[in-house]
């Protein structure tokens, strides 16, 4: 019986973060854009530097009619956001928040491949979203998205295979617990550090996956006044706004788990790990949405063709090179040391 | 049978269902983008499939590949070229429904006598605890054991490929 408790409390946690993870990266980006472009951002909700203003949006959204098109295909309309939101929820369930069974929802064999794979299945939300919509700029919104996401899927899985390949797991548990015991000349980094051109190319088609600028041509408020999720008000904007940054924390996440340690910090006694491994892990996919929260606000919106370009001319080509560079020197390393 | 049976046998037919519910949809739909979205359904289930005989990896590259991919692709093409929202009756060929619907038997024939003829004597797997070296194995059958036949298909799809992109050239 105990089992189902802790699947049903290990559930509601994960449902619960979704909207936590929105509302933090939210107001983060709300205020911090507002700082880089020397503004205050919210001020008034909720009295201290506008906590609240997130929290209100969500109630507006609530309350605003839930307005269908009416040349639109209803269910595949309806269905679009909810599906957006489970492929942002499935990655949530493999990443690891400390060492042990209770900070991970569960911890597959195939932990990176299974959270590249459902975060495919998000395309399929934003294509429905503009097809459905029976509107000219969310259908082209739908195929810019499309095309994108096809295009940088191959550089983000390639750059984690080189990690697979140095860590010798899929598994995202047994990634960080490869990184603790890796050592450059003595001193313990991450796997930042040798797998620096992977990580530079994960966090760029990261960024390109969530559709952000620079690479928001799907959204293009200024040609496509935001492309699939124009006609969509109320709850299901809300979803779809949801989904955008629980993606972008589960992202973020992953990257850090792979990247900078997850929830592991060097000379940290174990008896404290526990406590500290949840903490590191938020810090460092903190650290890692600051870091496209600042892309957002310092580069321009990127053109379709050099958006393609850039990610069959160049990530594609790079992570092949970084995969084939990293197992040449895994099978050197392995032969000198064995 | 044992609980863990029950539970797989139940799994195993929400699965099913949903593949033959799917699978009827995408001939019967008379709109083309749901009839793909139906496939979707369809591939996802056939996932569920893969997880309930343990093969995990075998599941999230069904995902990524069928649903990520090649139905995103296959939507793509649809709707750069005509895909009106609504019923599209000229889908809809009255004359092809007798003929499906002698092609879908024939299959269903040849499918049950092959697998009844050559697999009825096999004895049924016995599924236990994940076995945490399925993706070694796996990897080592495709890529030590089957090597061959592995890069020869592999041959094919780049060939293929490369015919596609000349074909698509225009000078």
């Amino acid at each position: 019986m105990t089992i189902w408790i802790e699947v049903a409390v290990k559930t509601l946690a994960l449902l619960l973060m979704i909207p936590l993870a929105a509302l933090a990266l939210g107001y983060s980006e709300l205020k911090i854009m507002a700082h880089m472009q020397s503004r205050v951002g919210p001020m008034e909700a909720g009295k201290f530097h506008g906590w609240a203003q997130l929290i209100a949006d969500g109630l507006k959204f609530i309350q605003k009619e839930d307005v269908i098109p009416e040349a639109a295909d209803r269910s595949v309309f309806a269905l679009a956001p909810v599906l957006s939101l489970i492929s942002a929820f499935l990655v949530f369930a493999v990443v690891p928040f400390g060492s042990g069974q209770r900070f991970w929802f569960f911890n597959l064999d195939i932990g990176l491949f299974y959270a590249l794979a459902v975060s495919a299945i998000s395309v399929l939300g934003v294509l429905m979203a503009g097809w459905s919509s029976a509107n000219k700029y969310s259908l082209m919104g739908g195929l810019r998205a499309a095309a994108q996401l096809m295009a940088y899927e191959l550089p983000l899985v390639l750059a984690a295979v080189a990690v697979v390949i140095q860590a010798g797991t899929m598994s995202l548990v047994g990634i960080v617990e490869a990184q603790a015991n890796f050592s450059i000349l003595g001193i313990p980094v991450p796997y930042v550090v040798p797998q620096f051109a992977g990580f530079v190319i994960f966090v760029i088609a990261s960024v390109a996956e969530l559709s952000r600028t620079p690479f928001d041509m799907p959204m293009a408020e200024s040609e496509l006044i935001t492309g699939p999720l124009t006609e969509y008000t109320g709850f299901r904007f809300l979803f779809f706004f949801m989904a955008e940054y629980a993606g972008m924390f589960a992202l973020s996440a992953i990257a850090a788990t792979i990247y900078l340690g997850g929830y592991w910090l060097p000379g940290v006694p174990d008896n404290i790990a526990p406590a500290v491994g949840p903490v590191a892990l938020v810090a460092k996919t903190g650290l890692i949405a600051f870091f496209l929260i600042w892309i957002r606000s310092t580069y321009p919106r990127l053109r379709e063709d050099q958006l393609q370009k850039f990610a069959w001319k160049v990530l594609i080509p790079i992570s092949l090179v970084n995969i084939l560079v990293t197992s040449i020197a895994v099978v050197f390393v392995s032969d000198v040391q064995g | 049978m044992s609980n863990q049976q029950v539970v797989q046998v139940i799994i195993f037919g929400i699965a099913a269902a949903l593949i033959i519910f799917g699978g009827i949809r995408v001939v019967t739909a008379q709109n083309i983008v749901r009839a793909a979205l139906y496939l979707v359904l369809t591939l996802a289930a056939t996932a569920g499939l893969f997880v309930l005989l343990l093969a995990e990896f075998i599941a999230a590259v069904q995902i990524l590949i069928y649903v990520g991919a090649v139905v995103v692709i296959l939507l793509f093409g649809i709707m750069l070229t005509r895909a009106p929202i609504g019923l599209t009756p000229d889908l809809d060929n009255e004359s092809a429904r007798i003929w499906g619907l002698v092609a879908g038997l024939v299959f269903l024939g040849v499918v049950t006598f092959v697998l009844w003829r050559h697999f009825a004597s096999v004895p049924a797997l016995e599924l236990s605890a994940p076995d945490s070296g399925a993706n070694e194995a796996l990897g080592r059958s495709l890529l030590v054991d089957w090597v061959a036949p592995f890069e020869a298909v592999s041959m094919v799809l780049l060939s293929a490929l490369i015919g596609a992109l000349a074909m698509a050239r225009k000078d």
